[in-house]
């Protein structure tokens, strides 16, 4: 970046002490932790999205494949993966609710709908989503 | 209450060590005291070599931001008292090039405030006589907490993305550009935004949220730039898909 804040006093550069992010400056504090486990859970989201598509290809292949996949479920691994992938993604999906209402300014009428009514329409939206998933896969 | 407590301050004095060292010093507790209070005390009786900055005494100016036990706050508004028994760990604030004990460097941070145009600008200029813009208390609620920032760059010392890339345009310059954007008597958010949109702009931000936290004037930074993201989202397919529009 380039700019003019008066006089440039830069010349003693070579004195100033410039520290220097250790490669563990997640683990100093709560928040920064909590942050790195979220960035790290869009792994996790990735594979679930993955499987997903794995599972409907499958269904589309007819039922012996789609047997196959069942079988491949059933696979101690894969289901250690997909309970972590479970835990993981409902996580992601609690702590970007908790920051919606922050980046999300919604005025009603002239009034600021207030935070606490955005994150209620977030989760009434995961509920009936769930509940439409649900209906489709039981019925 | 004890009647004293320990400043462990930070020294860096370029002149004689190569990295910083710290060195105590004890003082007067007293209930009304503030950080900055104590750092006075040093200076006047102690030792008058200890180098920091501050001001006004009443969290207005932005001078005395420090990293106090580990936390970036502002001197002045943090109380002794409220640090007993101490010792008081007082540090320089984090990410930024250190000059002298506790003064940083932050003529990164100037330059940057510049580039967002922290100003109103008015595609036609009325005359003084013509009377003042106009302004409901709806639309002063839009930008007001925002143009609360003093610019004391505790959100840069909060930031690990600024930590890690200085490039970063920061948490404080994006809310004070949004503080004119938001503005009604403002018509320039078109030249504020190539700088906010850059990929060093609001995209660098990953919503740590810790500048908010920070902040010891209630803004929202973090707020600022999610709400810009999606203002530099829209503004880029306008772009697409009418090239010919003004931007």
């Amino acid at each position: 970046m380039s700019g003019d804040a008066g006089l440039d006093y830069r010349g003693f550069y070579a004195r100033w002490y410039k520290p220097r992010l250790s490669r563990l400056w997640w683990l100093r504090r709560r928040t920064y932790l909590l942050f790195i486990i979220r960035e790290l859970t869009s792994v996790f989201v990735a594979w679930s999205v993955v499987f997903l598509l794995l599972m409907i290809r499958a269904v589309a292949q007819g039922a012996p494949e789609y047997e196959r996949f069942l079988e491949l479920s059933r696979n101690p691994w894969i289901l250690a993966l997909n309970l972590v992938t479970l835990c993981l993604v409902v996580f992601h999906t609690v702590t970007w609710f908790i920051v919606a209402p922050q980046a999300m300014v919604v005025r009603l009428r002239g009034r600021q709908v207030p935070g606490r009514l955005i994150l209620l329409a977030h989760y009434a939206a995961w509920v009936v989503l769930t509940a439409l998933v649900a209906f489709v896969v039981l019925a | 209450m004890a009647d004293s407590i320990v400043l462990d301050v930070t020294r860096y004095r370029p002149e004689d060590e190569s990295s910083p060292t710290t060195q105590n010093y004890e003082i007067p507790l007293r209930k009304d005291w503030s950080v900055l209070d104590g750092l006075n005390h040093v200076k006047d009786h102690l030792d008058g070599t200890l180098s920091y900055r501050w001001s006004c005494r009443m969290g207005i100016c932005g001078s005395c931001g420090m990293t106090i036990n580990g936390e970036p706050k502002l001197a002045c508004a943090t109380f002794l008292a409220d640090c007993a028994p101490g010792p008081v760990r007082i540090e320089p604030l984090n990410n930024f090039p250190v000059v002298r004990d506790l003064v940083v460097e932050i003529h990164d941070f100037m330059t940057k405030l510049s580039t967002v145009k922290p100003w109103i600008i008015r595609d036609d200029e009325k005359a003084p006589a013509d009377g003042e813009y106009l302004q409901t208390p709806a639309e002063l609620a839009q930008y007001k907490q925002f143009s609360m920032c003093i610019n004391c760059m505790l959100c840069y010392s909060a930031c690990p993305v600024y930590g890690l890339d200085s490039d970063f345009l920061g948490p404080a310059a994006i809310a004070l550009a949004q503080r004119y954007n938001l503005d009604s008597r403002d018509q320039g958010g078109h030249e504020r935004l190539d700088v906010l949109s850059a990929e060093e702009g609001v995209w660098d931000c990953t919503f740590v949220g810790e500048c908010t936290r920070a902040c010891p004037k209630g803004v929202d930074p973090a707020g600022a730039i999610q709400r810009y993201k999606l203002t530099a989202a829209t503004e880029s397919i306008k772009a697409l898909l009418m090239p010919w529009g003004k931007r």
